[in-house]
This record gives structure tokens, C-alpha cells and sequence, in this order.
């Protein structure tokens, strides 16, 4: 099958080649969503319209997220002759100027670059040796931000399609052995081996079978799947249809939240190319196999990632989730038939899996954990974005190195990961290495890939309040345990950050979570408490100092803080009095102000709005003085 | 068969049953909420968990195996249906004495079992929902503050009666029974056949006038032909419910709108007692040997004018088949086989 790959990536090999040799410059735009919502069409807009003012030609071409959020919107320019350089923070306006300084008057505006793809622009950071770029290593990512989505050929170019045609010169048997030996674990937040998945849906009889690929990513500030699929929708598609030859199934689903218009259309887009150069459809590469690939687009319920769930969810049923025991989705999935249901990523990583080897795989992350990790790295962090690491890193290097640090200076408190089902892990923990074990042995998760760091201006129990909000409302409400189970734990929440909490609320926080775990049908209330419990496992104090104290150490519980002005620092000059909405301000000239905290709302304007030089008014927690 | 233990008590029950069907062979009870012997298991409410070889499953679904080795009281069952319980009672509109299932409440019956004390339960914050009771329905009422969810409707619904007009609508803590639109039960497409709140285990589904009775009778349903099977509950003289009777071959206990709610005819003061005769215009009191005496006579005065066949019968499918029988006997010894039966029209 290689041999009739062979002309076709040939050809792409070419206009890949004749692209990065090309006279023109070419103009690379991170146009993914997030690139989007920065407003990278604008600046693209902004690019065409200055080179057409300046009569220059250049290629300017669209792609995925490269992970660098933290400096949206990025464009890459690569010169003839000269390195490619990532500019990073673009305006529509910054966009005029660099085609005019550097493609006009050849200054490469060292200024505005983010770094370059070697050391010869002196003055530039190489790519490969910034601090973020060091810790990662791209397996799901590597094409993102580099190719094309919307080209096959560009993908076609970087080895694409070599583990699929390579996988229809195997047998079923020795494509699952292959993933066996590598140890490829779901991406999905369980870590199934997909290897044992894979096989018991081979080894179910029946006349018909079907892949699924979950794409529901419902976890509040997770967007990895979504960039994979928006980057580089290719391997995905290609990963589907060696599960396809692999088990026996003549049909796949990709399940998308139809909140991903553009993971939607690129999917939509890639499948057309994909069926035109015959790499998905009948007979694919005259190998007799036939494998068909249908979008289904979810209507957003957490829920419906899980895996029965879902299945309901395409069958156009109410997505519950089959309590145990039931039949196993690979042995009854979809309409009853064995289904292979894996994760956007799981999918991502097997193409390259099947062309490089196991061994290859095997030679990324941990013995028990092969190959990476995808995170959504995000909150009180110098550099927030997608990034991919060797799975066992450790989590100091993420969010110290990658991550540059936590924001402002400030102090770095907890690191959350798992989303809804994962835990806050406070700083002794950061020598931890990041992987499924290690996480839930911790208290938290893998989950999807969230990862929010916090700092010190974060309360413990409003974070954990901030998740239990997120799983009341997406619970499919048909267990006692995870419907009344996370509303009881919340209105206890509520009471502790509002001062009302009781000496027994902890003791029966941490009975109930547990009794929670035990009794729920699915994941989603077997881990729900978890934000609970870790909070209170690690930051126990600051339960007990709401309760006992009606303090928040952290300044953030509204009920638990007042405000105060300093009369030693107070210049009386008013700022405050005139901003205050419900006038509990009180001042003259040269008296220092005074906030009537009966009238006071804790809005917090004179706080914000007193200068800095001043700093007058103070944000504290526990008994005013004043009210005693 | 399959033996196993259960708390220590050695059972036999056949493969396939479930480690509920094996405790109640023994005696043993197990809590339930959720489970009703007549419908498909769902498995939703949680509180029948046990312990079977280690691990936490619900009785009613779990599969019994040989040799397993079942704790219905060890501390993480207890746990569990502990916390179930009082978690269903933070949820539900706990004033009994309003309600018209009040002793005979299954929410009642399992926080008995499992032991519920006020000092715990006023460690709990309330949640019962602010809802409005739908009353649109003529027959009873839906009080979703009263609600477990434990579907037993809903399965009611679609696999006793095939009619499907509720289900389980919206997520999370806002979960709850709902019709297609979620309108009032009046305007779905329930067909007020009653079969949910015979099921229902609380007072959520209920009748609007339900009065206790004082003692029950046999009897079966005068409304058609079918012959459904009931039990009248009578109070002194009066007729106060009906239920489906279970051992009836007919009707295996099941009854429809008519006969399980149409029975406050027989108390009704419109209802006739005496025959009326029409003199002057106007229908007055007769005695029976008076109204059959003018009966017989028109019949015969009309026959003899016009002829037998200007004589016709109509019946009634609420009457026996011995009173049909005895009716087309009248009609031909009057001369004419012009009979016919309301079921017909
Ligand atoms: C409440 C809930 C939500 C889930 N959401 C997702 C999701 O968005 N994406 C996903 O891949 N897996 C999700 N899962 C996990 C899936 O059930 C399933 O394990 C996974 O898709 C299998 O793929 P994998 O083996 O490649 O990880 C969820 C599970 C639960 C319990
Ligand atoms: S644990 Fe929650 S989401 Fe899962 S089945 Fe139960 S109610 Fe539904
Ligand atoms: S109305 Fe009754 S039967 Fe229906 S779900 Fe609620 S408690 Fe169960």
C-alpha cells in the first residue's frame, strides 16, 4: 500500500519543498480559534491589504494553534534565505508595519519577535532553546501551527499517511500488538490501555462494527482536542481509519460539540480531501478496505463525553450513563453493535506510532505512561497555552520553566488539574511527576488536560466551590449520590465562604464526598468531590479559618472581607469618597476618609482607586475592629 | 442455581437473578427506591448498595455468582445508603401529614430501615426545589417537591402503557419528570390512565381526592366488556377508590381512566334511583311496576301498528353478558331482530 501511497506523497513532497524554497516570503497566521479570538483574520486581512498597497508578493497561508496563547496573535514570517520568525502580541496595525520594516526595508523588527528557527538573527531567541520550548517535546502537536489544515497535501508532506499505509500491509493482530508494546495509554482522562480496548473490539463477532472518536472535550478551559482537530485534523483521521482496519469496522463518528464550528469545518474539510485522494472511502489505497467517517456534532452536555453516554447521545437519546453492570462498549456500542471509542489525541498519536515504531513511543515519558501529555496551561501563569511535555515531567518544570513562573511575583499557592474531576495540589507537591498514576494517587487527575495554576489571592474553598458549581449543573441528574450528593456539598460551600459554616461542616464534607465516590454511576459524580476533598486534604487551615474565624486568608469571600482606610496613610484626597457608589465614604479636606462599614458594600472601587503611592485603603479579613 | 451467602445465610436462587432477588428469598431486606418488580431495573437511586466480594454494587442489578460472599449491613453499604438516603430527604418536601401517601411512602419506609436521627439531618443545608405542583390533570397532581426521580413513571409510561408522555428533562440538580415541552400534564400526551401513581413511591404522583377506605371489595369493572378486575374501597356506604386487582387474570392489576377514576357516579346525587315518567311535559318519579307497565304497553301498541320491525334494542357494554343475553330474548319474542350494542356505534 506504501507503493500507491508513494506518487501522492511524492507530489506533496514537492510543493511542500517548492513552499519553504519559495522566492516569495511566506506569511504564516495562527488562525485557530484562539488565534481568532485575538483577531487573527483581522490582522491577516491587515497583511493582504499592505502588500497589495506595497505591490508585494508573498504566500500567506492560515494555520493551526502552536500553544503560545500567552502571545496571540502570532505570525511567522520566513524570508528567502532567512530563518522563520515567530512575531507574537500582532495588531491589525503592528501586522502593516512588520510587512513594510521587514519585507520592505528588510529590518526584521527584533522587537516584536518572539523567537526564530535558529540562532543566526542574533538578537532573536532561538525556538528550540527558549525555556518553553525546552520541556516539550510535540507528538499530537507536531504538525499544529506548521501545516496547513486545510491542505492534505502539507500533511501528506510530513510523513502523513505512512502509518496507515504501513497498516494495511499488516494484519489486524500485529497493528494491536504494536500498540500493546507501546504502551499507549487514553487520552481521554482514564488512561485505558488503547491497546486492550482495541483488541477486545477485534476479537467481538459481529457484522458490523464502528469507530468513535471523542471529541466532546466538555471541561471548563480545556481546549486541546479542539486544537488538534482545528491544526491538524489529519492524523486524527488517519488514526480512525487504522482503528477501523484494526477492529473490523467499516464506519467511524467523530463526536464534536457543535460549539467547535471551526474544529467542525476543518474535520469537514480534511474528510472531503481525504475521500478525493482516496485515503478514506472505498477500497482505501487498493488495499480493499473500505472506511467511512461521519461528523455527528454534540449538543454540549459534560455529560456526553462519557462513554455510554454518548453513545445514547448519537443514537439521539437522552445521554445517561449505563450503570454498571452492563455490556462493555466495545463488546454493545453504538446501536447495540462493538464500537472503539478513543479520545481526539489517543487517535492523534497512533499514525506515528504504526510508521515510527513502538520503541519510538516507548523512548517519550515514563515506563508506565509512554509518550505526552497534553495541558491547557492557564491561571496565575507568566506564560499560559497549549503545551505538550514527556509524560513524568515534573510539575514545577511546567509551571516554573514552561510556564515562566507564577504572574505578578506573587507566590504560588496550588496547581488544579483534572478540570471538574481533578484536584488542587499545593506546593510540596510540585516534585511530582505528571502522570495518570501520580495524579490520582495525589487526589487528582489527568482528566482532559486542564492545568490552572493559582496564587495567593485564591481561596482554597471558592475554587472548590467555582468546580462543584460546574458538575451540579452538568450531572445527568439520574443518581441520588451526584445529583443531591453536589448540590448538598455546594450550599455547605456557600455557607463556609459566606461565614456560616459549622465546626462538623469539614468532617461532613469529606464523609459525604466519599460516600459520593462510592455511589455514583459514572465518572462524572465518582469524581466530582474530588476538588472538595483535595482542598481540604491540603488546605485544611483555610476551611477552618473560614469556619471558626469567619476569615479568608486569601481576601476573596465577600462576606468574610471589609475594607478600611489607614489614617496614617490616608492624603484625604478624595479619590475614594467621589468613586464609592453608595457613598459609606466620609472626609473632608485634611481629614483622613473613613468608611462607614455599615453602609459599605464591599465593592472594592476605593480599594482599586486609592494611588498606589497612598495605598491607603486595606482589604482585610475577620471582625472589623469598628463593628465590635 | 447459583449459591451464594448472603450476611452469612447460605441461598439457591437460579442464574440470572440478581443479589436482591437472592436477600429476598432469605428474608433479608435490602432498601429500594428506584426498583418496582414490574418494570425493566435502572439503577438510579443507589440506596440498594451492598458489599458482594469486596466490592460496592447495586442489588438490584448486580448478577448473582456462585460462591459470592454478600454484606447487605457492612459500614460502606451502610454508608452509602445512609448518605442516599438523607440525601433524597434534603431534596424532598418532608411535611408527611399533608401528604396522601403518608404510611404508605417508600421514602418512609426505606429512612426507617436505614435509620435516619434529627441530629443528622440537621447537619444538611435544605434543597428542596420551589416548584409549582402541576394540577392540570383532572384525575391527580404532580408535586415535584415531593420527587425522588427514580423514573418508576417514566418506565411506567413507556413500558406498561407504551404511551411515553413523560420522561426525565433537563441536567444536574434541575433534573426532573417533564412532558414533551414540558407543559402541564393536561395538555401531553398522558392519557390519565393512573398507572404511574399506583407506582409512584411517594406522594409525588397522586390522587387529587384520595380518602383513605375503611375496607375493600371485590368486584369488577362495569365500564366494558374487558371485565378488568378491581378492589372498590368503601367507606360506610360509600364508594371512596378503586384499584386494579393484581390477581386478576384480565387485567394482571392495570386499569384505565375510566375505571380507575370514573367511579363518583354511584355516590352522585344526579344519578337516577327511581324510573321518571314524562306526563304533561315534564319527567315525574314513577314506581317500576308503573314504567314497565307503559313500556309494555307502547311496545306492544307500536308493534301492532307498524309491525314488529319498528322495534329496535339497543345495549349497553356495561352490562353483563347475562343481562345481553336476556335482552336479545326480549327483543325476538317481541318479533324483531333489530338489537344492537353502544360498543358498535
Ligand atoms: C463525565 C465524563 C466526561 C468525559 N468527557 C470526555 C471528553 O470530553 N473527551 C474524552 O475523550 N473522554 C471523556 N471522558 C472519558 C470517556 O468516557 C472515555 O473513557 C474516553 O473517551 C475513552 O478514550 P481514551 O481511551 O482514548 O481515553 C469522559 C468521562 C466522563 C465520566
Ligand atoms: S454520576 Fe452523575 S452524571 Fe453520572 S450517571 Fe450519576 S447522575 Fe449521571
Ligand atoms: S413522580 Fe414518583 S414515580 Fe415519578 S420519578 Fe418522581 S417519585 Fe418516581
Amino acid at each position: 500500500m506504501r507503493k500507491v501511497l508513494e506518487p501522492l506523497r511524492q507530489e506533496a513532497i514537492q510543493r511542500w519543498q517548492a513552499l519553504q524554497n519559495s522566492d516569495k516570503p511566506v506569511i504564516l497566521v495562527g488562525a485557530a480559534t484562539c488565534g481568532r479570538a485575538s483577531g487573527a483574520l483581522d490582522v491577516m486581512a491587515a497583511i493582504e491589504d499592505k502588500l497589495r498597497e506595497q505591490g508585494r508578493d508573498a504566500i500567506v497561508r492560515q494555520v493551526g494553534c502552536i500553544g503560545k496563547c500567552h502571545s496571540e496573535v502570532l505570525v511567522d514570517i520566513i524570508k528567502p534565505g532567512r530563518p522563520r520568525i515567530t512575531y507574537g502580541h500582532i495588531t491589525p496595525e503592528l501586522a502593516k508595519q512588520l510587512v513594510e520594516d521587514y519585507l520592505v526595508n528588510d529590518n526584521p523588527r527584533t522587537d516584536l519577535a518572539v523567537c526564530a528557527a535558529s540562532g543566526e538573527e542574533t538578537d532573536i531567541p532561538c525556538a528550540d532553546e527558549l525555556p518553553d520550548s525546552k520541556h516539550q517535546i510535540r507528538v499530537v502537536m507536531c504538525n499544529c501551527g506548521h501545516i496547513d489544515p486545510g491542505s492534505i497535501d502539507d500533511y501528506l508532506a510530513q510523513d502523513g499517511y505512512m502509518g496507515l499505509a504501513k497498516a494495511l500491509e499488516m494484519t489486524p493482530q500485529e497493528i494491536i500488538e504494536v500498540l500493546k508494546q507501546s504502551g499507549l495509554r487514553g487520552r481521554g482522562g482514564a488512561g485505558f490501555p488503547a491497546g486492550r480496548k482495541w483488541e477486545s473490539c477485534l476479537k467481538a463477532k459481529s457484522d458490523q462494527k464502528y469507530v468513535i472518536c471523542n471529541a466532546d472535550e466538555g471541561d471548563p478551559g480545556a481546549f486541546m482536542d479542539r486544537s488538534v482537530l482545528e491544526g491538524d485534523p489529519y492524523s486524527v483521521i488517519e488514526g480512525m481509519a487504522i482503528a477501523g482496519y484494526a477492529i473490523g469496522a467499516s464506519k467511524g463518528y467523530v463526536y464534536v460539540r457543535a460549539e467547535y464550528p471551526l474544529a467542525i469545518r476543518q474535520l469537514r474539510l480534511a474528510i472531503q480531501q481525504a475521500k478525493e485522494k482516496n485515503l478514506l472511502g472505498k477500497n482505501i489505497l487498493g488495499s480493499g478496505f473500505d472506511f467511512e467517517l461521519e461528523i455527528f456534532q454534540g449538543a454540549g452536555a459534560f455529560v456526553c463525553g462519557e462513554s455510554t453516554a454518548l453513545v445514547l447521545s448519537i443514537e439521539g437519546r437522552r445521554g445517561m450513563p449505563k450503570p454498571l453492570p452492563r455490556p462493555r462498549t466495545t463488546e454493545e456500542g453504538l446501536w447495540g453493535k462493538p464500537t472503539l471509542l478513543n479520545n481526539v489525541k489517543t487517535f492523534a498519536c497512533v499514525a506515528q506510532i504504526i510508521h515510527r515504531g513502538a520503541e519510538w513511543f516507548k523512548s517519550i515519558g515514563t515506563e508506565k505512561c509512554p509518550g505526552t501529555a497534553v495541558f491547557a496551561l492557564t491561571g496565575k501563569v507568566n506564560k499560559s497555552g497549549l503545551i505538550e511535555v514527556p509524560m513524568g515531567i515534573q510539575l514545577k518544570k511546567i509551571i516554573y520553566e514552561i510556564g515562566g513562573g507564577v504572574a505578578g511575583g506573587r507566590e504560588f499557592k496550588a496547581v488544579q488539574t483534572g478540570g471538574p474531576s481533578g484536584g488542587c495540589l499545593p506546593a510540596d507537591l510540585l516534585d511530582l511527576p505528571v502522570d495518570f498514576d501520580s495524579l490520582t494517587a495525589a487526589g487528582s487527575m489527568m482528566g482532559s488536560g486542564g492545568m490552572v495554576v493559582m496564587d495567593d489571592s485564591t481561596c482554597m474553598v471558592d475554587v472548590a466551590r467555582y468546580f462543584l458549581e460546574f458538575t451540579l449543573e452538568e450531572s445527568c441528574g439520574q443518581c441520588t449520590p451526584c445529583r443531591v450528593g453536589t448540590e448538598q456539598m455546594l450550599k455547605i460551600l456557600h455557607d463556609i465562604c459566606e461565614g456560616k459554616g459549622r465546626e462538623e461542616d469539614i468532617d461532613l464534607l469529606v464523609e459525604m464526598g466519599k460516600a459520593i465516590i462510592d455511589g455514583s454511576i459514572c465518572g462524572l459524580g465518582q469524581s466530582a468531590p474530588n476538588p472538595v476533598l483535595s482542598t481540604i486534604r491540603y488546605f485544611r487551615d483555610e476551611y477552618e479559618a473560614h469556619i471558626r474565624e469567619k476569615r479568608c486568608p486569601a481576601l476573596v469571600c465577600k462576606k468574610l472581607i471589609y475594607y478600611r482606610i489607614d489614617p496614617d496613610k490616608c492624603q484625604a484626597c478624595g479619590r475614594c469618597l467621589k468613586a464609592c457608589p453608595v457613598q459609606a465614604i466620609t472626609g473632608a479636606k485634611k481629614t483622613p476618609h473613613v468608611i462607614d462599614l455599615s453602609k459599605c458594600t464591599k465593592c472594592g472601587v476605593c480599594f482599586e482607586i486609592c494611588p498606589d503611592r497612598f495605598s491607603a485603603v486595606e482589604r482585610k479579613t475577620g471582625q472589623a475592629e469598628e463593628l465590635n | 442455581m447459583v449459591t451464594l451467602y448472603v450476611d452469612d445465610l447460605a441461598v439457591s436462587v437460579e442464574k440470572g437473578s440478581t443479589i436482591l432477588d437472592a436477600a429476598r428469598k432469605l428474608g433479608i431486606y435490602i432498601p429500594t427506591l428506584c426498583y418496582h418488580p414490574d418494570l425493566t431495573t435502572f439503577g438510579g437511586c443507589r440506596v440498594c448498595m451492598v458489599e458482594a466480594n469486596g466490592k460496592l454494587v447495586t442489588a438490584c442489578r448486580a448478577p448473582v455468582e456462585e460462591g459470592m460472599v454478600v454484606r447487605t449491613d457492612s459500614s460502606a453499604a451502610r454508608q452509602v445508603q445512609r448518605t442516599v438516603v438523607e440525601l433524597t430527604l434534603s431534596n424532598h418536601n418532608g411535611d408527611c401529614l399533608t401528604c396522601v401517601k403518608d404510611s404508605r411512602c417508600k421514602l418512609q419506609e426505606v429512612a426507617n430501615y436505614v435509620g435516619i436521627t434529627p441530629e443528622r439531618m440537621a447537619m444538611l443545608r435544605s434543597a428542596v426545589p420551589e416548584v409549582e405542583v402541576d394540577e392540570s390533570n383532572p384525575f391527580f397532581k404532580l408535586d415535584r417537591t415531593r420527587c425522588i426521580l427514580c423514573g418508576i413513571c417514566v418506565r411506567t409510561c413507556q413500558e406498561i402503557n407504551g404511551v411515553a408522555a413523560i420522561d426525565f428533562g433537563f441536567r444536574g440538580h434541575k433534573t426532573t419528570v417533564v412532558t414533551i415541552g414540558n407543559k402541564g400534564l393536561a395538555e401531553s400526551r398522558c392519557e390519565s390512565c393512573g398507572e404511574c401513581l399506583e407506582r409512584c413511591p411517594t406522594g409525588a404522583l397522586a390522587r387529587k381526592d384520595y380518602e383513605q377506605p375503611s375496607r375493600e371489595v371485590k368486584s369488577v369493572c362495569p365500564y366494558c366488556g374487558v371485565g378488568c378486575g378491581i378492589y372498590l374501597g368503601v367507606r360506610g356506604d360509600r364508594v371512596v377508590s378503586v384499584r386494579g386487582d393484581k390477581d386478576s387474570p384480565v387485567n394482571s392489576g392495570q386499569l384505565c381512566v375510566k375505571g380507575r377514576f370514573g367511579y363518583h357516579f354511584i355516590n352522585h346525587p344526579d344519578r337516577l334511583t327511581a324510573p321518571l315518567i314524562k306526563r304533561d311535559g315534564v319527567f315525574v318519579e314513577a314506581s317500576w311496576d308503573e314504567a314497565l307497565d307503559l313500556v309494555a304497553a307502547r311496545f306492544l301498541e307500536t308493534a301492532k301498528h307498524y309491525g314488529p320491525d319498528a322495534l329496535a334494542g339497543i345495549s349497553s357494554a356495561r352490562c353483563t353478558t347475562e343481562e345481553n343475553y336476556l335482552f336479545q330474548k326480549l327483543l325476538r319474542f317481541l318479533g324483531t331482530n333489530n338489537i344492537d350494542h353502544c360498543a358498535r356505534l
